[in-house]
């Protein structure tokens, strides 16, 4: 694991110059790219990501995508470092059978969000480096997203984006889903056909300026017939 | 007794099936394994041989355990002692656990791991205490190295009927906090038949918050509420109770699935003083209460208080303005006037206000607003205040000319 001295604070690489001897201290953490992104309508729910895995220069993968699948109304979407993702939804998967078993049923979009901001908070001094967002449809059947911090703090929103290309993609999720900053527009309801049409815009131009996010989009679509899933080729360089 | 297992004092197990031994494995894997050893829960079992459990959460800490059993050193100074070392602790010495550590821990000085992201920061919360209950508002922008991550995060959050906390400083910690302090009050209510005092909350707050000073967990946090006087609430109440705080519920954010909705089964006490008249400040053990927790360990009472990187061009306002006889409708443009102020000038505040009041018979929410309008309102104001000037100036100056000819 090449250490994260290299690496600034959102994982990009930094030293392109020798700039003097310094010290490498071994580190835990790498960090992996990819972008993550969900969306709640009224009556769906939508999970896209990217399927690049890499680390520094190198591309480990080309189809390693970033959501997995809870349960038939729950997908998580995990990016930054593999090796916590990974674990981290070993456990969650854990947890859910333990519900199951022991409630005879399973556990709502709510109690997952609830449960993964303890699990996250319980490696508060040693986090599990993932940003986590789950989308999913809740007791009502109304789309719901919850947004998480490396550390556990989360909270309820119609549309996020995490990961590396996420401070590209959420102001215009802001403008285009949330009608923020635009005056005198009519704020039509999001219909599934048009969400799914603008996450795929949005992946394409994340993919144009992101080095780390390209190769393919994924998108489970969650409705109430079940998860659906869209694969979409993104640009490759 | 919640407060006991908290602070840590010598008394037999509750649950005896919850004590753990005192094992030197760990598994950092497993976060479901509610009972494993940390560097804290090594040293809170030593300190009381009754007791195996940590009681609010279980910490991994990755400090001396794998310094010493893994062979990859995490960049930190080596610890030459075995965890062995710990079990010969003095269990008379209710110390702290860094005094019973054979050497200093990295900890206290810098993060054990380095993290490669920031956690959020930054914000405006103030509460003040006057004669018609609590005013408790905060902004609504949490950022994250020069990112807004989150334009809608509530800061105020409802801890039971009667009490409401502030948070500021890590969002996590204070969320989490909040949750584990709402669990430990109801815990603390269903076992005394009455809700804990403000005073109370904040010290069993501060006291659960003391094991981790000198860590990065940063938690500063006011706690407004209403202490009622319990054996009283057998009086009719007369006035209707209009917005009561179970309808508020529904709207308040359902991601704090705390027992903050169990309270209200008991009856909201009603304080013997009537609202309505100007009562003395800091009448007893009734009355609105504010007070400041930070996980430094500092507890303040008192009855005004600001916190976050825009508290001092709140103080400023409110340090004017708030006086103990003021209306409700008064304290509450004060407040908001506070926040938008802050959120003007500085930058790591903004967004929405957020106001709750707290009074004998709960707290209420105000409905969240957005500042922009204001802004726009305020532009609006200055804009005509500029064009009035200039029209005035033009009839002096016209004034001027016709006496000078």
């Amino acid at each position: 694991m090449i250490s994260s001295q290299a690496y600034g604070d959102n994982g990009k690489m930094k030293e392109y110059h020798y700039s003097g001897p310094v010290e490498h201290k071994f580190s835990p953490y790498a960090f992996n790219g990819g972008t993550v992104l969900a969306v709640a309508g009224e009556d769906f729910a939508l999970v896209a990501s990217d399927t690049r895995l890499s680390e520094g220069y190198s591309i480990h993968s080309r189809d390693s995508p970033k959501c997995y699948k809870l349960t038939d109304t729950t997908v998580i979407g995990c990016s930054g470092f593999h090796g916590d993702c990974l674990t981290l939804t070993k456990i969650i998967e854990a947890r859910l059978k333990m519900y199951k078993h022991s409630n005879n049923k399973s556990m709502t979009s709510g109690a997952i969000a609830a449960m993964l901001s303890t699990i996250l908070y319980g490696r508060r001094f040693f986090p599990y480096y993932v940003y986590n967002i789950i989308g999913g449809l809740d007791e009502e059947g109304r789309g719901a997203v919850y947004s998480f911090d490396p550390v556990g703090s989360y909270q309820r929103d119609s549309y996020k984006a995490g990961g590396s290309a996420s401070a590209m993609l959420q102001p215009l999720l802001d403008n285009q889903i949330g009608f923020k900053n635009m005056e005198n527009v009519e704020q039509l309801p999001l219909t599934l056909e048009k969400a799914v049409q603008l996450v795929k815009d949005v992946f394409i131009s994340a993919a144009e300026r992101d080095v780390y996010t390209g190769d393919a989009l994924k998108i489970c679509i969650i409705t109430k017939e079940g998860i659906r899933e869209e694969l979409v080729p993104l640009r490759k360089d | 007794m919640a407060l006991q297992d908290v602070c840590g004092l010598q008394t037999p197990p509750l649950f005896p099936q919850w004590s753990a031994p005192l094992s030197q494995s760990f598994m950092p894997e497993d976060s479901t394994h509610l009972f494993g050893e940390g560097i804290h829960g090594e040293a809170f079992s030593t300190r009381l041989p009754g007791r195996g459990a940590l009681s609010p959460l279980e910490f991994y800490m990755p400090i001396a355990e794998y310094l010493t059993q893994s062979p990859i050193n995490f960049g930190q100074i080596s610890l030459s002692s075995a965890p062995t070392n710990l079990l010969k602790i003095d269990h008379q010495h209710p110390s702290l656990p860094s005094i019973s550590l054979p050497s200093p821990t990295p900890y206290s000085i810098s993060p054990s791991v380095p993290l490669p992201f920031t956690l959020s920061h930054g914000t405006t919360t103030l509460g003040f205490a006057f004669q018609g209950g609590v005013i408790a508002a905060a902004d609504t922008r949490s950022s994250c190295s020069g990112k807004v991550a989150c334009p809608a995060s509530p800061k105020v959050l409802p801890i039971h009927s009667h009490l409401v906390g502030t948070t500021s400083g890590t969002s996590a910690d204070c969320a989490l906090w909040k949750r584990i302090l709402a669990r430990e009050l109801r815990l603390y209510q269903l076992r005394h038949r009455r809700r804990l005092s403000t005073g109370g909350a904040a010290k069993l707050l501060s006291h659960m918050l003391h094991p981790f000073k000198g860590t990065e967990l940063c938690v500063a946090a006011t706690l407004c509420g209403w202490d009622g006087d319990e054996e009283k609430d057998e009086q009719p109440i007369t006035e209707k109770y209009a917005n009561t705080p179970t309808t508020q519920l529904a709207a308040s954010d359902s991601c704090i699935q705390s027992a903050a909705t169990q309270p209200f089964i008991a009856a909201p006490a009603v304080c013997k003083s009537p609202t309505q008249q100007v009562v003395k400040p800091r009448s007893g053990i009734c009355g609105p209460r504010v007070v400041y927790v930070c996980s430094d360990g500092l507890r303040l009472q008192g009855e005004l208080f600001s916190v976050g990187s825009g508290s001092p061009y709140a103080y400023s306002i409110l340090d004017s303005s708030v006086y103990w006889g003021m209306s409700v409708q008064e304290a509450a443009s004060v407040a908001r006037e506070a926040v938008y102020r802050a959120t003007y000038r500085d930058a790591y505040s903004g967004n929405n206000v957020d106001l709750y009041h707290v009074t004998a018979k709960g707290w209420r929410r105000r409905e969240r607003e957005n500042l922009k309008e204001e802004y726009y309102r305020e532009k609006e104001r200055e804009r005509k205040r500029v064009a009035e000037r200039k029209t005035e100036k033009i009839a002096i100056l016209k004034c001027d000319d016709r006496d000078i000819v």
